[in-house]
């Protein structure tokens, strides 16, 4: 009844596939940051002048909806700076001199993991959150009753082009993705595990299949290279059939999707006790001289890695992840995050903004969006400062997945109105809200007197 | 300070543009363009290069005049001027051929605010208007070539005259060789030109499939030579080129559909009842108008959206 779900064919540009990560010389210097995850940010729990190792605890979790902080790297604290993120907004960091061997804390241990409390509160330990790009704190998705998990789904689509770090989990960590699943299983009951993996990655279909084929109830889903298969609603509803509701959770409709590294990254720790400390993240782009795979600490500036793998000409654009849904950054200084997955750095030409043209009504935007939202109209009702149509319209289910921008032959930006029109519809509500509450207690005032 | 560029996702971007789409429909009508030379002579060609050439300066000077960026390299101004002459007989005065852009491209595109804000389609509107002001010259049908005929009435005239006679074969309405519009003749042009635009996925098959389709059905069940009716007039033209126009129809598939069956249930109407013999213009406009509210109708659902 739903039918199928649209998308574009967006060019794969998968060029790091065969490339093995190698690990990138320890940077001289590391800025970890404290937001990483959605959420509150963590909150350092060392001081200048502290001596850090491999696997130590450098941040604690900030709250519930927070993951702490290990340092990828031994050395020495420098200083506790500011900066000002990709997002625009300041952010606290670590500065850490290294010393360049790479000693291991001496408390790493594999955690006691029991039953589901001591996994989740393994994973909350582990420092993971959303590694696909969402940053959502991984001990929260998983802190759920497992009687209303039906259906386990790893993420391992990897839909955005040029990204191959989850790939190369699947070909080169099958065991630690097989063993996170078998994990999760054991604690949720789950009656299918699934995992999606487009079809453009044929290698890790096959992998997939023979690392889990004595895992009952393991199944591969090799899903059409349409982007965004990635998309959370997008998978579960090409997985199961579910369609998560608006304002609902993927767990409403009884899934836990994970992504694959993840759920790698959870298998290792409880495994070796090693918690998230490094990540392997894809270079490459139109700058970059020779795209390739990298394992880096967590905090590593984006410069440090450019000067390893060489440039081209010089960077006129570089992205955190992937080119439908990446983060521009403003500065060569930015460092690695924890849902880093790709640097991709690009030259004049492929950086330079496209000039908008008016809307022909083509109707690609409409035909395109995965969510079926009408992104044309959306433009047309944000300006015209229309909240309620903005209402109708749906804006708020938007992911910003960018197939509309992407589609548009007059390069409307859409993506960029959505994120506008959402913020107005959010004001208006809230709007609403505050004057219907203020409506509210005046009648209870009046009913006093 | 560096001097990165931080834009909004997405980074990358499809190949097609405004101006690659309005190249493809360009494309499109060169069959219709060599058929209507091949039919009606050299002089259709001289009709279609003042009637584009005339658009394209209109809008140029338009915007030139107001001030506005200028819009002629997205080709839109050359697919208007080519679709009006591809609808005028190839006899027309050229001052009208003038005439006509002027209007198609002054009045009713650009004074709506240009490219993807006029409610109707310039070149349709521009037709029916000349149609009205020089009634004469809008129905004087030459003979084409290849034609045993030696009347120059179109079949739906001599459809509507209620006789059979002097009526070209269906092979000869297949391939152009009948009296009417220079480029609406040749089905066949029009076909390659409008199966080329739903390959290169400028356009849906649901308008012309349900615009045809109805008109198909409806002259069958009301006895009205259905091949003929489908292959005569300007039906292919407005079909896939005009009915089509995605200013002016509805952007969803339900839609398309129900803006190509209104456009079909009008044309029959004109053609069966009306006192004009050819009613796909009109028709055509019609749907322009209601197609705000079309439109409004055939809202996408969107995908997990909860009704308030």
């Amino acid at each position: 009844m739903n039918g199928k779900l649209h998308g574009i064919h967006a060019p794969h540009r998968k060029n790091t596939v065969d490339s093995a990560p190698t690990r990138l010389p320890v940077p001289p210097v590391i800025t970890v940051p404290m937001s990483m995850n959605i959420g509150a940010p963590a909150k350092p729990v060392v001081k200048p002048g502290d001596v850090v190792k491999v696997g130590q605890m450098i941040a604690e979790a900030g709250g519930f909806m927070s993951a702490p902080i290990y340092s990828g790297v031994s050395g020495k604290v420098k200083r506790l700076d500011e900066i000002v993120s990709a997002n625009g907004r300041f952010d606290t960091v670590i500065v850490i001199e290294t010393d360049g061997e790479q000693t291991v804390w001496e408390g790493i241990a594999p955690p006691t993991v029991t039953d589901k409390d001591s996994f989740v509160e393994a994973v909350r330990q582990c420092g993971c959150v959303g590694l696909g790009g969402a940053g959502f704190p991984t001990s929260v998705k998983l802190n759920v009753d497992p009687d209303r998990v039906h259906a386990i789904i790893i993420n391992g689509a990897e839909c955005e082009p040029y990204i191959t770090s989850d790939t190369r989990t699947m070909i080169d960590d099958a065991a630690d993705v097989i063993y996170g699943a078998q994990l999760l299983q054991k604690y949720y009951t789950a009656e299918r595990i699934v995992i999606g993996i487009e079809d453009n990655k044929p290698q890790c279909v096959k992998i997939m299949q023979e690392a889990g084929k004595d895992v009952p109830g393991f199944e591969v889903a090799a899903l059409p290279a349409l982007y965004p298969q990635g998309g959370e609603k997008v998978l579960i509803y090409n997985t199961t059939g579910q369609v998560v509701p608006e304002g609902k959770l993927p767990i409403d409709v009884g899934a836990i999707v994970i992504n694959c590294t993840t759920l790698a990254v959870i298998a290792k720790y409880i495994r070796t006790g090693m918690p998230l400390v490094e990540k392997v993240v894809t270079v490459d782009g139109s700058a970059i001289a020779a795209p390739q795979n990298l394992i880096v600490p967590v905090g590593t500036p984006i410069q440090n890695i450019l000067d390893h793998v060489g440039l081209k000409c010089e960077p006129k654009k570089v992205l955190y992840g992937g080119p439908m849904m990446g983060t521009s950054v403003p500065s060569l200084e930015a460092p690695i995050m924890k849902n880093t997955n790709a640097i991709l750095a690009f030259d004049e030409k492929d950086a330079a903004d496209p000039v908008p043209t008016s809307c022909i009504r083509c109707g690609r935007c409409v035909s395109h969006c995965p969510l079926r939202l009408m992104p044309a109209a959306i433009e047309r009702a944000f300006d015209d400062k229309d909240p309620e149509t903005l209402k109708a319209l749906k804006v708020n289910l938007c992911m910003e997945c960018g197939c509309c921008s992407y589609s548009c032959p007059a390069r409307r930006p859409l993506v960029q109105v959505n994120k506008l029109a959402k913020a107005m519809l959010n004001k208006y509500n809230a709007e609403q809200k505050a004057a219907a509450e203020k409506k509210a207690a005046k009648e209870k005032e009046k009913e006093a007197v | 300070m560096n001097n990165m560029i931080v834009s909004v996702n997405p980074h990358i971007y499809a190949k097609d543009t405004t101006q690659t789409i309005m190249r493809d429909v360009l494309i499109a009508l060169l069959p219709a363009v060599f058929a209507s030379v091949l039919f009606f002579g050299v002089k259709a060609l001289l009709v279609e290069a003042v009637c584009v050439a005339v658009a394209v300066l209109c809008e140029w000077a338009f915007q030139k005049i107001c001030r506005k960026p200028d819009t002629i390299t997205d080709l839109s101004a050359a697919v208007t001027g080519l679709l009006l002459a591809l609808n005028l007989p190839v006899d027309i005065p050229l001052w009208q051929a003038v005439f006509g852009s002027f209007v198609a491209v002054i009045l009713v595109k650009q004074l709506f605010g240009g490219i993807g804000q006029n409610f109707a389609n310039p070149a349709i509107t521009a037709r029916i208007i000349m149609l009205v002001a020089f009634s004469g010259a809008m129905t004087t049908w030459a003979a084409p070539a290849f034609s045993d005929a030696v009347s120059s009435a179109t079949p739906l005239a001599i459809l509507g005259a209620g006789s059979t006679e002097g009526l070209p074969s269906l092979l000869q309405m297949f391939l152009g060789a009948r009296g009417g519009s220079m480029g609406e003749t040749s089905c066949l042009a029009l076909l390659i030109g409008g199966i080329y635009l739903m390959v290169r996925k400028v356009i849906s098959w649901h308008t012309p499939v349900a615009f045809i389709g109805t008109v198909l059905v409806l002259t069958a069940l009301l006895g009205q030579q259905p091949l003929y009716q489908v292959m005569a007039g300007g039906l292919f033209i407005g079909a896939f080129f005009m009915a089509t126009d995605y200013t002016t129809s509805p952007p969803t598939p339900a839609g398309k559909l129900i803006f190509g069956v209104g456009c079909g249930l009008i044309t029959v109407l004109i053609r069966v009842w009306g006192n004009y013999p050819e009613g796909v213009s009109f028709s055509i406009l019609l749907m322009n108008i209601l197609n705000p509210y079309i439109s409004g109708w055939t809202r996408t659902k969107p995908f997990g959206g909860v009704q308030a």
